[in-house]
Formats: structure tokens, sequence, C-alpha cells
């Protein structure tokens, strides 16, 4: 076992990460059942060590517009919150889109609507992939299944929010936040100092020099003929991201009659569901979406014409199999189970759904 | 080697950090391991519950239907966890907080009287602790050396001088186990 290995919450392998990344600032307002990132940051206090800053915020409004402010001057910044909190925020990442800001927001869910439950969910997949705030806009979306990509997630989630200049989230859940696994913490990094954020992000507010016009960061432009430039500029980006980004997992995919889609916690129980079902001769894989979006299109299309069925498993009533009935667009059928409220579905239950619904 | 087991009871009474403990032996092991809390209000005074799961391969689901052992500290924990024992696995409860005798044949019953032993060694807090022994005794997934271990990781540096006590205690429940039922 190495040193690095250790035992714990997902949520507190994000604040260990984010650390270690060199992360310049976390603004944030403490809910359940994400309140251990915050908390594990207090504790660490990084501000006496890497000198990342980490404030609790009034609120989860405040809080956004603070990771907006670091944003436009280039630093790593970041926020978390569940799922309440996530709808005060849409403001600011709508706003953070439009001005092509890189950030990362955490959002591990718990049961809605309302103020709801604080038990896991998958319910704010449509919030997260479909726009959450207003205007023709995506969020890089990265959904972690295990603590070890919960760290793993938080360095590229930036890496790709800097790449394209635009804000990501990693979309998680109240399992994966509250359970611990072994990890193995990523590398250190030391934060970037000042010149080297001048070098890397030429747009970045850091105060103008002689030698360049001003930098302005801001999502509003009234002249409607530059706004539709403005648009078209961010959905050329998009193609980008959706032709070069996408990530998935296949597991036991090359001999299945059958396919699971299911990402985050719910591909977990997806994992031991496969091991059930093919103990009763039932030839099941599963396609993870690790990328929410950029969205695995293709590959769910080619698997539509493969496969007799398909089932998605989500934590919500029914999100994520709309974007995969796209995909395969008609070819085979392609049902949905879910839990509903923060109930998290079990293996036998998925077993019995694949039965049911797919398996003929 | 693959060990599902859920530990329920009251807040309050040690059932989550009893579960870390666990886990962090078994990760001493070299095993794979998680721990999932139904976390939440029940942390004071309700009924709380833990599934740690400890194996050989890499673990799939964190959340079973199923488990090897369950460890019931009240009664709503064995009105919940009682049919989700496997046919063959093990049940272990505390006499103090069971008014009824379990009612499926199919699995193997066990008593650890840990309330009772945790007043007489005059510290209510190693109960949990009593009741760890009886289940390394009845299913020794992860050997005791490595459970001090584990405690010792578990537990932070300032109270590292009650590792003894607890050593103690979970000796004490190693002896003190007793089986009530043979599965059928």
């Amino acid at each position: 076992m190495s040193e690095e290995t250790v035992l714990m919450k997902g949520n507190e392998a994000i604040a260990h990460a984010a650390i270690r990344y060199g992360v310049d600032g976390y603004f944030g307002y403490p809910i359940t059942p994400q309140s251990e990132i915050i908390e594990t940051l207090m504790e660490t206090a990084p501000w006496k060590t890497t000198g990342m800053v980490v404030l609790q915020a009034e609120s989860e409004v405040a809080a956004i517009n603070m990771v907006y402010g670091g944003a436009a001057c280039g630093k790593y910044a970041m926020t978390s919150s569940s799922s309440p909190g996530i709808s005060l925020k849409q403001e600011g990442i709508s706003y953070m889109a439009g001005a092509e800001l890189p950030a990362l927001i955490v959002n591990v869910q718990r049961g809605g609507p309302g103020l709801g439950t604080i038990q896991p969910s998958q319910a704010d997949y449509f919030q997260t992939v479909k726009g959450g705030g207003h205007g023709d806009y995506k969020l890089i979306t990265l959904a972690p299944n295990s603590v070890q990509e919960m760290a793993d997630f938080v360095g590229l989630a930036f890496d790709l929010a800097f790449k394209y200049r635009n804000p990501a989230m990693i979309l998680t859940d109240g399992v994966i936040g509250q359970m611990m696994e072994k990890v193995k913490l990523p590398a250190w990094r030391r934060r970037r100092t000042e010149q080297e954020i001048r070098e890397q992000c030429p747009w970045a507010t850091l105060g103008k020099t002689a030698d360049r016009k001003p930098n302005i960061i801001t999502s509003l432009e009234l002249d409607s003929a530059a706004m539709e430039k403005n648009n078209e500029r961010f959905q050329a980006k998009y193609r980008v991201v959706e032709a070069t980004e996408v990530r998935y997992e296949e597991v036991k995919c090359n001999d299945a009659d059958y396919l699971l889609v299911a990402f985050g916690s719910a591909a977990r129980i997806c994992l031991k569901a496969i091991d059930l079902a093919r103990k009763e001769g039932i030839k099941v894989g599963l396609l993870r979406p690790i990328t929410l979006w950029p969205f695995p299109t293709e590959i769910l299309h080619a698997y539509g014409g493969k496969m007799k069925g398909m089932l998605t498993v989500e934590l919500n009533a029914g999100q994520m199999v709309e974007d995969v009935r796209l995909a395969v667009n008609g070819q085979i059928p392609v049902a949905h189970y879910g839990r509903l409220g923060g109930i998290v579905p079990t293996p036998d239950g998925v077993l019995a759904a694949l039965k049911e619904k797919v398996v003929h | 080697m693959l060990q599902e087991i859920v530990i329920s009871g009251f807040g309050g009474q040690g059932v989550l950090s009893m579960g870390k403990i666990l886990a962090y032996s078994g990760m001493m092991e070299e095993k794979e391991v998680s721990w999932f809390p139904a976390y939440g209000p029940e942390q004071r005074g309700g009924t709380a519950n833990v599934t740690v799961i400890i194996s050989n391969e890499p673990i799939s689901s964190p959340v079973v239907n199923q488990f090897d052992v369950a460890i019931v500290l009240n009664q709503p924990s064995l009105e919940k966890f009682e049919s989700r024992v496997k046919p063959g696995g093990a049940l272990i409860y505390d006499g103090y907080g069971i008014h009824r005798k379990v009612e499926r044949k199919d699995i193997n019953v066990y008593r650890v009287n840990a309330m009772d032993e945790s007043m007489k060694m005059d510290n209510s807090r190693v109960f949990n602790m009593i009741i760890l022994g009886g289940l390394l005794k009845i299913s020794p997934m992860v050997a005791l050396e490595n459970v001090m271990k584990g405690l010792k990781e578990s537990l932070p540096e300032r109270h590292h001088k009650l590792l003894p006590m607890n050593e103690a205690a979970i000796l004490r429940g190693m002896e003190l186990v007793e089986q009530e039922q043979q599965a059928e």
C-alpha cells in the first residue's frame, strides 16, 4: 500500500484533490450531503500552506459570484453545493458561460424537487446538461462513480474548463459523496504564479499592461448582431468539445445481448446487477457515460445496432433515458428504471426491471 | 473473499465508527473496502446504519440487497434487516436492545451481551468494540493485529491512549459471543 492511498469519503477526496491541484479559491455554503467538502477544507487550512483561499460565503448566490470574480482573474476558482443550492447558483453559471469563464462547480445531488430530502438522487441531470440557467449554453459535466474519480476529476474538470474557457461541473450524489473507499490522492502541484496566469490566460483581468488593450469580462452585449456572433462562437466551441472530449466506460459489452446505461452511483449498482444477471444466463453489459455533456451519442448509436434492448438506470424518473433514445434513434427499445426522492435502487431491483422491461 | 456487512442501531451506539474501524482494518490487509452510511438525522438518537464491504476483488456496488452478516443493536434494526441476511448468513444482536426472537430458521444467530458487559467494565463507550469482538470471533475476516492498526488509524492521535482499553473490549467480546441458533 503506497503512502498516498487513504480511506476517505468522496466529499473529502474532492477537498484534498482541490488543494493538491493548486486551486486558488473555494467559495461555498454548507448543505447536506456535501458539507464535508468545506469542512475538510477548513480543517486542512490550505491558506497556511498553498495560499488557497477557503471562504464560507453568506449564501450560494454570493459564492458563485465570488467564483465568477476569481475566474475572471484567471484563477482556479470553485464552489460546491447540493441540489437546492445549485438551483440558486444557476444565474451565476449562465453568466460564466456567457462570459466564457472557466471554473469548477460540484453538485452532490440530493432528492428534490424543492428542499426535498438529503438522501442521494440523480434528478438534476436535466438541469445540468440541458441548461439550468438561461440562454444557449453548455456545461462540461463529469460524473464520477467512485471516490477515486471524485479525486481525479477535480484536476480534469479544471483542465477542460481552462482548455475551453467554459464552466465545468462534477455531477455526483450523496452515495459517492458520503461513501468511504480507498483513494490514491493526486500528486501535488504548486499554485500558478501571477506571471504564469498572465501567460496562460491572456484574457484574464489581472491589471492592464502597456502593451495591450483592456481585457473586458462580461456576458452583456446589447448589439444583437454582435451577440449573435458571440453565440455562434460558443456553439462552434461546443461542437469542438462534443467532437473531442466524450468519455465513457464499457463493461462486459463484447458478448452482451442487452445494455444497461447508467452513470455515477447507479453505474456501481449496475455492476452488481450484471453479475446477478449473468449468473442467470442473461448476457448484459454496461455503458457508463463519464461525460454527461458531451454525451457518448455515437457509441450508444452503434450499440443500438448490436444489442436487443437497453435499460437506463437512474436515481430519477427518467432523464438521461431521453438522450439515450435520441442516440439510439429507434433502432431498439430503450426502457428506464429509476427510484425517486432519495431512494437508492438495489442490484436486485435493477435485475427485476431488466427482466420485466427489456429481456423477453 | 467477499463480506457484505450491515451494522445498525441507535445513533450514539458507535455504529458508524465501528464500521469505520472494520473498513480501516480491511484496508490494512490490503483488501478492497467500502463504507456507506445511511447519513442524516439518524446521527442523533434515531436509527443509524452503515454497509461495510470487504473484498479481495474491486467492489462493484456499495449498496447491496442482502448481507453475509447483519449486526442489529435495536429493535427497529432487527425489523429492518432480519429479512435481508443471506440464507446461511449470520445475525448478531445485543441482548439488551432486542425484544423478540429471530423468526428465520435459515440463518445463524449470535448474541453478544455487550451493553451489560460495557456497564460492568464501567465504560459504555466500548460497547461497539465488544460487539466488534463478537463479529471477529464468528467471522475472522480480518486479523486482530490489523484491527488494532485500523483502530489506530481511525482514532485521532489524542485518543491513542484509549487503544489498550479498546483492545481489551474486543477480546472480551470474542469470549462473550454465544451462538443461539444454527442455520437449518
